[in-house]
């Protein structure tokens, strides 16, 4: 016998189950297929408009920084006086994401864009993520070529681009943004949920920003 | 880790005058219990959400077989590889084989209590591969050639002098004179050396949170990130996890998300949660070339169907070692196993037998604060009461506690001599009491009087207060 054969084979002599009944691979059938929400927080369910503004505070209150700009040409500029304000160098790692891409980067002479996965190197990563979560002021961003995943956790300074109409309320509404594309069952190979920079508590509970990951999350909610 | 858990009473002993542990030992009270009550206040449906996460995972038990089979069928479609082990030493060799199959000289390792529970340090090093934590608390316990001391903050028995002390000594390649006083420091340093470490590595390990049924996904939840870089940046990723974290869909696992941190940090979310599904895709410019999953099982079968089956609901968020004053008193690693605390006293004699280690269920007062806010409202106590049924059962019992309780018993269930015995030896025990109502020292009761005094009887005794009450409740109906 196998050891998955003999791990299932003591599950089920443990619960006195065959496998085979009827009902109980119905229950299981039907949870995957409706997969219910479950309970959702009242401060989730806001208007968009409320979804918005509870996004940028809650982001602000776990330890990000965030901008809100009209445009996605006015986002080079804001990711220049970002680097300017920290005395960072004018040089930022970035996926092949289009909606960043498009952006108009010549307006920014000096700002050097390296494109592709961080190697280590990188002082400062640009990413755009998927979706935006209100209750937690959490961005969701997936792996691939657009927006690499090592862009999420090497470099000390993490600029995320987020479109407003991209925030919703709950964790549960991303994942109806992940079936829309990725298709039901299916996910990207990484999907990370950030929220704030990266911390550790474990020497004597005090808590530190910057601990392996990014020191800094900026966010631009784009309008 | 070699179990000693049946030293309780003399590691705690011990613990009890390591005036370090104690000093360390604070930060447990300061550092979590408000946290957790301000997060959990501060969010109205708390209560609701630990019902249905409860629900949630007795409905996974419920169905455990079938939900590892279509876990295991979506991981396999994602392009990754599912192993069975049955026994610790079973995912020991699995684990090692892979390393080996992919030439590696380093593992890193994000934090895992299952890699604890099956020992996998000790089996890499002695197989020539040198595991690397990267979580800071493991890393500072791993130099320290320890184990950790709490579920979720592995080196929350140590103050940042000992850390210090421990980094001058091994970190020798940098400048002597070099500030570690602050932990800010400390933390920077560890970064440094360790980022070398993630990229060095051959084969990156980690535990799971959870693993998703509907899409074949294991899910990790840090704070610091390393966990990430471990798996994103080896070649291959190993997820070691037991078999009873499995969940539904993405949505379930939505709703246990929200009490997790909450109970286990006080966040609302960690600072990272991430979903991985599978190994590198064609498309990919990062991320691993082989992801594998370990399912132990490891004996938590056999709990399926018994009185401990609550405990596979356990999500790991050390709520109740946090409020537990025990655990205050005497920190984790007194319990003398991999898992401390009251889930440890619950879990460790399901894993390893009641016979060596039944001081565990012992060490509790059942003040009752471990289930009180356990998200997944296990019944800590109760099931550790049937640890001490089992355990008197087998004649395990120390000699005393077993003529202590006879001798109990016999009064108990002779009640008239029991009011008989207790109407003449309260009043005199009161009347020995003197003017500080206290004892200082009492014959047979030593182990008590050491270390605190024992009030003396006041007033009526429970029989007579309860009898008037019971008088006075049926007055008005006459």
């Amino acid at each position: 016998m196998s050891a998955r054969d003999t791990v299932l084979a003591k599950i089920r002599s443990s619960m006195r189950v065959s496998g085979s009944e009827a009902d109980r691979r119905k229950a299981v059938a039907s949870r995957l297929e409706d997969s219910p929400r479950g309970i959702i927080p009242a401060r989730a369910q806001l208007p968009k408009a409320g979804q918005v503004d509870l996004f940028c505070t809650m982001a602000e209150q776990f330890g990000a920084t965030l901008k809100r700009v009209g445009d996605y040409k006015d986002v080079p500029a804001e990711v220049a006086a970002y680097l300017r304000s920290r005395n960072l160098p004018a040089e930022i790692r970035m996926g092949a994401d289009k909606r960043l891409t498009k952006a108009k980067w010549d307006s920014e002479k000096n700002l050097e864009v390296r494109p592709g996965p961080s190697d280590g190197g990188d002082l400062a990563g640009v990413s755009h993520a998927m979706a935006g979560i209100a209750e937690t002021g959490t961005v969701a961003l997936f792996s691939g070529q657009d927006n690499p995943t090592t862009i999420n956790f090497l470099p000390e300074h993490h600029i995320v681009v987020l479109k407003a109409a991209d925030i919703k309320g709950d964790m549960e509404s991303v994942w109806t943004v992940v079936r829309k594309h990725q298709g039901k069952g299916e996910m990207p190979r990484a999907l990370n949920l950030v929220t704030g920079p990266s911390r550790s508590g474990d020497i004597e509970q005090t808590i530190l920003l910057g601990a392996h990951g990014p020191r800094a999350l900026h966010v631009i909610v784009v309008e | 880790m070699e179990l000693t858990a049946n030293k309780f009473k003399a590691n705690a002993s011990k613990a009890l005058v390591d005036a370090q542990l104690q000093k360390a030992l604070g930060n447990v009270e300061k550092g979590f219990i408000g946290k957790r009550q301000k997060a959990a206040d501060a969010l109205p449906e708390f209560e609701a959400l630990r019902d249905n996460a409860r629900d949630i995972k007795n409905h996974v038990l419920a169905h455990l077989d079938l939900y590892l089979e279509e876990y295991e069928r979506k991981v396999t479609a994602a392009g990754g590889h599912v192993h069975w082990a049955e026994t610790a030493e079973d995912a020991r060799r699995i684990v090692l084989d892979i390393c080996k199959k992919a030439n590696a000289r380093t593992v890193t390792k994000g934090k895992s209590m299952i890699t604890e529970e099956i020992a996998l340090n000790d089996h890499l090093e002695a197989n020539g591969i040198e595991p690397v934590e990267t979580d800071l608390g493991e890393y500072i316990i791993q130099l320290r050639g320890e184990h950790p001391s709490h579920i979720i903050a592995p080196a929350v028995h140590l103050n940042k002098e000992q850390v210090e002390g421990d980094f001058r000594r091994v970190h020798t390649h940098l400048d002597k004179d070099r500030d570690l006083s602050e932990p800010v420091a400390l933390l920077g340093e560890a970064r440094e050396v360790l980022r070398q470490r993630y990229f060095a590595a051959d084969v990156g390990i980690t535990g799971a949170n959870f693993l998703i049924a509907e899409t074949g996904t294991s899910v990790i939840v840090t704070n610091e990130g390393n966990g990430d870089l471990t798996q994103t940046l080896g070649k291959v990723h190993v997820v070691v996890a037991s078999i009873e974290k499995i969940v539904p869909t993405l949505e379930d696992t939505s709703q246990i998300l929200r009490v997790l941190a909450r109970s286990a940090t006080g966040q609302d979310m960690s600072v990272y949660t991430t979903f991985s599904t599978g190994p590198k895709r064609e498309e990919d410019p990062d991320g691993p070339d082989e992801y594998h999953v370990v399912l132990l099982d490891n004996g938590r079968s056999a709990m399926l169907g018994t009185e401990y089956q609550d405990m596979l609901r356990c999500i790991r968020c050390g709520a109740c070692m946090n409020h537990c004053p025990v655990y205050h008193a005497v920190g984790g690693h007194a319990y003398g196993s991999v898992y401390p605390g009251p889930m440890g006293a619950v879990l460790t004699p399901s894993l390893n037998g009641i016979d060596e280690t039944g001081q565990l269920p012992n060490a509790s007062t059942f003040c009752g604060r471990c289930e009180s806010v356990c998200p997944m409202r296990i019944p800590l106590p109760k099931m550790m009461r049937h640890w001490r049924e089992r355990e008197f059962e087998r004649n395990l019992t120390p000699a005393v506690a077993r003529y202590g309780l006879k001798a109990w018993a016999f009064f108990a269930k002779r009640p008239k001599l029991y009011r008989f015995a207790v109407s003449f030896g309260m009043p005199l025990l009161s009347l020995f009491g003197g003017t500080s109502r206290r004892f200082h020292a009492l014959p047979l009761a030593g182990g008590w009087t050491r270390h605190r005094d024992l009030p003396a009887p006041e007033g009526r005794t429970f029989l007579q207060a309860w009898a008037q009450r019971e008088a006075q409740k049926q007055e008005p109906a006459r």
